[in-house]
């Protein structure tokens, strides 16, 4: 049966939470993870982006920019409160 | 603790001084109807006495959906500057060649006067408008009046910048191709790219009609896009000859100039070795009523442009000698797509496409994107060996014997 784009974007966000404050992913961190997991025929780029707007677009993940571009589950930032 | 006007900005002040316009005039023009334009100026004069930055940029702010197009701005001394603890940039995709109605400007002007400091930048130097300090909960009511006046975010991020172009065939006689059309068809082509970051780092591509390169694409762009022709320069010998009478010395000035000397004047009759024309446009524009570019034009796509940031400076250098670009622009396209895969697959975390060529080699780097090599891709003969010739060894050469 082939992987949904929810049980990729499922798979992204458990990443992305275990990780969480150690270690910050680009979309194509989460991609190359993606293939290895379920294999690059079911989790190609176009599934794998399928998803990635799919965490964006529900809030359960933020862009943030720190000298690039990362994926992360949303927080709040030291910074907004001058800290 | 430094006011704003009079003699509460010493040094700011300093900066209005002289014939040229001034940021810090224009800042306290807004002052005048902006806290937050009032706060600015104070902490900029209180950073150039103490020497010390107090704005923190990046972080997590954003309009829902969209990586790119906000940049967040944070002051460190929030207490003391209320009005722009939140200062956040946002970058809005301006029209191909920067061509605008006032009633457009004074919409942007409105919207931004409404939810933002007031104080703009036209233009950032990616081309963008930009809108300088809101705060966050402005940042989705901005975002929907600016669409809702079919106004779009730009890039910002590890995305694709957003495309910019010359004035093209709009303005000027010399464009090879429609910069404005191309642009605008790449912009909604690419809007994915634009607004969901996938990329290592930013990618800008720049479009110049001619080899003039009026938006200096080949120092600004990732991918530069300059038109040029194939065929040979047109020549209106009566207009030469006008050009003569007029004073203009065509020996000394034009022929003498030429970098391949590939012009002759008899004093009646200009000539030109076409072949080995470099397309500098020097005479072109020397002499804009006799000479025009030739009729079969197209474009010259280069490639590896960048600023010294992580690594120095580079200049794009080319990818594709000659293209002809006619809409839908496929080929173009399914070329930019196959960059965009092997950067993506091997490129480093902030490493631009024209670092990541130099690192895996440019030979590896047209393997991959299946492009042949050709001449036009070496600066100098003997310089820049990336072609290397197979056949040249015959099977028993000792090919150390060629190291040494």
């Amino acid at each position: 049966m082939p992987v949904t784009t929810e049980a990729i974007a499922d798979a992204m966000y458990a990443m992305v939470k275990e990780y969480q404050g150690k270690k910050k992913f680009k979309a194509g961190d989460l991609t190359k993870a993606m293939k290895q997991q379920f294999g690059e025929a079911d989790a190609d780029k176009a599934a794998c982006k399928a998803a990635i707007r799919s965490l964006i677009d529900s809030g359960r993940c933020v862009y943030t920019y720190f000298g690039g571009s990362f994926i992360e589950i949303p927080h709040e930032e030291g910074a907004a409160s001058g800290g | 603790m430094a006011k704003s006007g009079g003699n509460g900005t010493p040094m700011l002040d300093e900066l209005e001084k002289g014939p040229w316009p001034s940021f810090v005039t224009q800042i306290k023009e807004a002052a005048e109807i902006k806290e937050q334009a009032q706060d600015l100026l104070k902490l900029l004069e209180r950073s150039y006495h103490e020497k010390i930055g107090h704005w923190k940029h990046g972080g997590i702010v954003g309009v829902l959906g969209y990586g790119g197009g906000v940049i967040g701005r944070y002051n460190d001394l929030q207490s003391e500057y209320p009005s722009i603890a939140h200062f956040h940039t946002l970058r809005v995709n301006m029209p191909s060649g920067w061509f605008y109605t006032s009633e457009a400007l004074r919409t942007i002007c409105d919207i931004w006067e409404r939810h933002g400091s007031g104080l703009t930048n036209m233009h950032g130097s990616t081309g963008d408008i930009i809108l300088l300090g809101t705060s966050t909960d402005e940042l989705e009511p901005t975002f929907k009046e600016l669409t809702d006046n079919d106004f779009d975010l730009g890039g910002s991020g590890s995305d694709l910048r957003t495309p910019s172009c010359c004035v093209g065939p709009a303005r000027c006689e010399w464009a090879c191709y429609d910069t404005l059309h191309i642009t605008n068809d790449l912009t909604h082509h690419f809007q994915d790219e634009l607004h969901r970051p996938a990329f290592p780092y930013k990618f800008k591509i720049k479009c110049a009609g001619c080899p003039n390169d009026c938006v200096a694409s080949i120092a600004r762009a990732d991918m530069s896009i300059i038109g040029t022709w194939r065929d040979d320069i047109q020549i209106d010998q009566k207009e030469v000859t006008a050009a003569a009478k007029a004073g203009l010395d065509i020996q000394k000035d034009v022929c003498a100039r030429c970098p391949t000397q590939c012009m002759d004047w008899d004093g009646k009759q200009l000539s030109i070795d076409n072949a080995n024309c470099v397309k500098c446009m020097h005479c072109i524009n020397a002499m804009p009523r006799a000479l025009q570019p030739g009729k079969d034009r197209g474009a010259t796509i280069l490639l590896g442009a960048k600023a010294p940031i992580v690594e120095g400076a580079l200049l794009s250098s080319v990818l594709v000698p000659f293209i002809k670009l006619e809409p839908p622009y496929d080929e173009l396209k399914d070329l930019i797509e196959r960059i965009w895969e092997f950067w993506g697959e091997h490129g480093k975390n902030r490493e631009r496409v024209g670092e990541l060529i130099q690192r895996v080699g440019l030979g590896n780097f047209l393997e991959a994107i299946e492009i042949e090599p050709v001449p036009q891709m070496i600066a100098h003969p003997r310089e820049n060996p990336y072609v290397f010739y197979d056949e040249y060894f015959e099977e028993g050469d000792d090919e150390s014997e060629d190291d040494q």
